[in-house]
């Protein structure tokens, strides 16, 4: 079975976000970056896949050259080799362009499976999986909690709000967005890290496409609740909170 | 020209995010000074079409099709782009659930559109829309421009106030979409829920959530020391209960459970909103975190900024002895 994963490098998730000048986005010159989060979900499943019914897993990465890292990673856990799309800092659209660039890497790889993680944690699309079932004419499902494939299809457990599931059967090829948590995450070994320095890394140029929508500021969220922040001395705080639990919420 | 909203429902009932879509579309429809229709789709929508006539729509669609009586995204997609390609509206406005998650992208890139997912307000500025979307899990905004004609639009569960049912009732009107079985690809199987729930944390009284912040499995004696000082029930976020530290009977959100207690302590949780829309019907919220910036203090009543392994001794103490 060919598997490619689609991986994102994301802000690290204790990243301090800093609005940048102009307000146009973030200040980049102090963030660390990492694989996101619901995308390492997808590459586990994928190489766990691969370990039961052989094949091959393929991580197809867009982004600028920093996200070497995030592909380097994917390949010491497992992965067999890697695209990297190259992309400006910055100059990514909207998720329908960014879907359409990678279609056309993933176009003439023709896999069996594609795995995405269900959205990125920098701007929570939750497209991507999506976009690119519909422009490669592959069937799809959603918040994935389980995938089990069986000949020309696949037979997964989707999560529906409330704390319902449901099984779908796809046929094949089939794109899949995977829920964050439903594996225990693998740490790349030395030896994996070794070996991966010999994988290969095909980096091509990504392909012109137009976006729809424009970010045209970003800020900090405005309060909107009167909250009542206490953030002196751990003890002092206690105290300050306690008393308005007894006499202003009458809770205690 | 006119605003449309897609309803969703399920089983015969109403999702009751359909309803805050339609306020929207309102507003939208309002703006540009022009109608407002919301779509009905299933199998048979007769009766819930007659009760969605009454949210103040000027028309109600009614799009039948055997194909649709088991949502699928492929049914879904053919049967809204024929009707969108029909009706051509100036703006599609859906709500943020999971549905219209695993179908609205699709039908967006089906019309060669950009889907505008997760809208938590909007502006109209020189009579261009101007949509707001979380980044960062809610950590920070954005505001979104460009998304062209039709602007296809999703909304967040809670950040517009609901339509409210009036006394008149809009006209309704069939659509036929033609959709042939081969065009549905995937094979959806019953819904089923896990096992039996052995807690209702929504009549607890008292609820102390702990969440990532704790680092480690074996510090949750901490909350739990929290929890029994003011007898509270314990409960958690996703991630806690996907590592196993706790049943997922005691998650809390959109996928876990929906609480409503007096007290609602919310531990190291950062406060994103599939985790906001399982709790924000709490009455009186407090929030611990060292990130002062953390989305969960947006929601708070009250806060502690600071280092959890500090505050909740402290705390746990002051506690015990007003209590004594
Ligand atoms: C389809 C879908 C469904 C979901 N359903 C749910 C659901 O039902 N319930 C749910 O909860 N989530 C759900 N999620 C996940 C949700 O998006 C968040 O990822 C999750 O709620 C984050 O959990 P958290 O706040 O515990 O962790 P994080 O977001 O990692 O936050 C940890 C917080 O702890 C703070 N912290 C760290 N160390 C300390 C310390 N020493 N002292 C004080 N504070 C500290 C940090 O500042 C941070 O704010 C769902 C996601 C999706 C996509």
């Amino acid at each position: 079975m060919k598997i490619i994963v689609s991986v994102k490098q994301v802000p690290a998730r204790d990243s301090a976000l800093r609005v940048n000048d102009d307000g146009s986005w973030l200040d980049q010159s102090d963030l660390t970056y990492e694989m996101n989060e619901p995308d390492a979900y997808a590459l586990e499943e994928a190489l766990q896949l691969k370990e039961k019914l052989g094949g091959e897993v393929v991580v197809l990465c867009a982004g600028p050259q920093r996200v070497q890292q995030t592909i380097r990673e994917a390949l010491a856990k497992g992965a067999d080799r890697a695209i990297h799309v190259e992309m400006d800092e910055g100059a990514y659209g909207d998720a329908l362009a960014v879907g359409r660039i990678l279609a056309n890497a993933l176009q003439p790889e023709s896999p069996d499976l594609v795995l995405t993680g269900l959205q990125s944690d920098d701007m929570g699309y939750g497209q991507t999986g999506v976009i690119l079932a519909e422009l490669l004419g592959y069937a799809h499902a959603t918040i994935v909690m389980e995938v089990e494939p069986a000949g020309d299809s696949v037979r997964v457990k989707r999560e529906l709000e409330d704390g319902w599931y449901q099984n779908v059967v796809l046929p094949l090829p089939a794109v899949l967005t995977i829920q964050s948590g439903i594996k225990k995450l693998r740490y790349a070994t030395l030896m994996g890290i070794k070996k991966a320095k010999a994988k290969e890394i095909r980096v091509i140029s990504a392909a012109r496409v137009e976006a729809g929508t424009s970010i045209e500021r970003v800020y900090l969220p405005q309060k909107s609740k009167q909250s009542q922040i206490f953030s002196g001395e751990p003890k002092q705080a206690a105290q300050q909170l306690v008393e308005k639990l007894r006499f202003e919420a009458r809770v205690l | 020209m006119s605003v449309l909203v897609v309803l969703e429902q399920r089983g015969g009932k109403w999702n009751r995010q359909s309803f805050e879509a339609l306020a929207v579309g309102q507003r939208m429809a309002e703006a540009a000074s022009t109608n407002l229709q919301a779509v009905a789709m299933g199998g048979s929508v007769d009766a819930l079409a007659r009760e969605a006539a009454a949210y103040g729509a000027d028309k109600v669609i009614a799009l039948e099709h055997p194909l649709l009586n088991e949502y699928t995204p492929d049914g879904y997609t053919a049967a809204l782009e024929q009707l969108i390609r029909d009706i051509n509206p100036t703006t599609v406005v859906f709500p943020h659930t999971y549905q219209v998650r695993d179908f609205g992208p699709k039908l967006a890139t089906r019309l060669g559109q950009p889907f505008v997912s997760d809208v938590v307000d909007i502006r109209v500025e020189s009579g261009h829309p101007v949509f707001v979307r979380q980044l960062f899990q809610g950590k920070m905004n954005a505001d979104v421009e460009g998304a062209g004609a039709p602007a296809l639009l999703s909304v967040q569960a809670g950040a517009f106030r609901a339509a409210q049912a009036g006394s008149s009732a809009s006209p309704i009107e069939r659509f036929e979409a033609k959709i042939d079985p081969g065009q549905v690809r995937s094979r959806p199987e019953a819904p089923f829920r896990e096992g039996q729930r052995s807690i209702d944390l929504g009549a607890a009284e008292m609820i102390v959530s702990v969440g990532r912040g704790i680092g480690e499995k074996e510090n949750l004696g901490l909350v739990e020391q929290l929890a029994e000082a003011l007898g509270a029930e314990l409960a958690a976020s996703r991630p806690i209960c996907d590592s196993g530290w706790l049943p997922m009977e005691r998650q809390v959100g959109s996928s876990g459970q929906t609480v409503s207690p007096k007290v609602y302590v919310a531990v190291g949780i950062s406060g994103a909103i599939q985790h906001l829309v399982g709790m924000k019907g709490s009455k009186t919220v407090v929030a611990i975190n060292k990130d002062e910036s953390a989305p969960i203090f947006e929601s708070a009543d009250y806060g502690i900024v600071g280092d959890l392994f500090e505050v909740l001794p402290a705390l746990i103490e002051e506690i015990k002895k007003v209590k004594a």
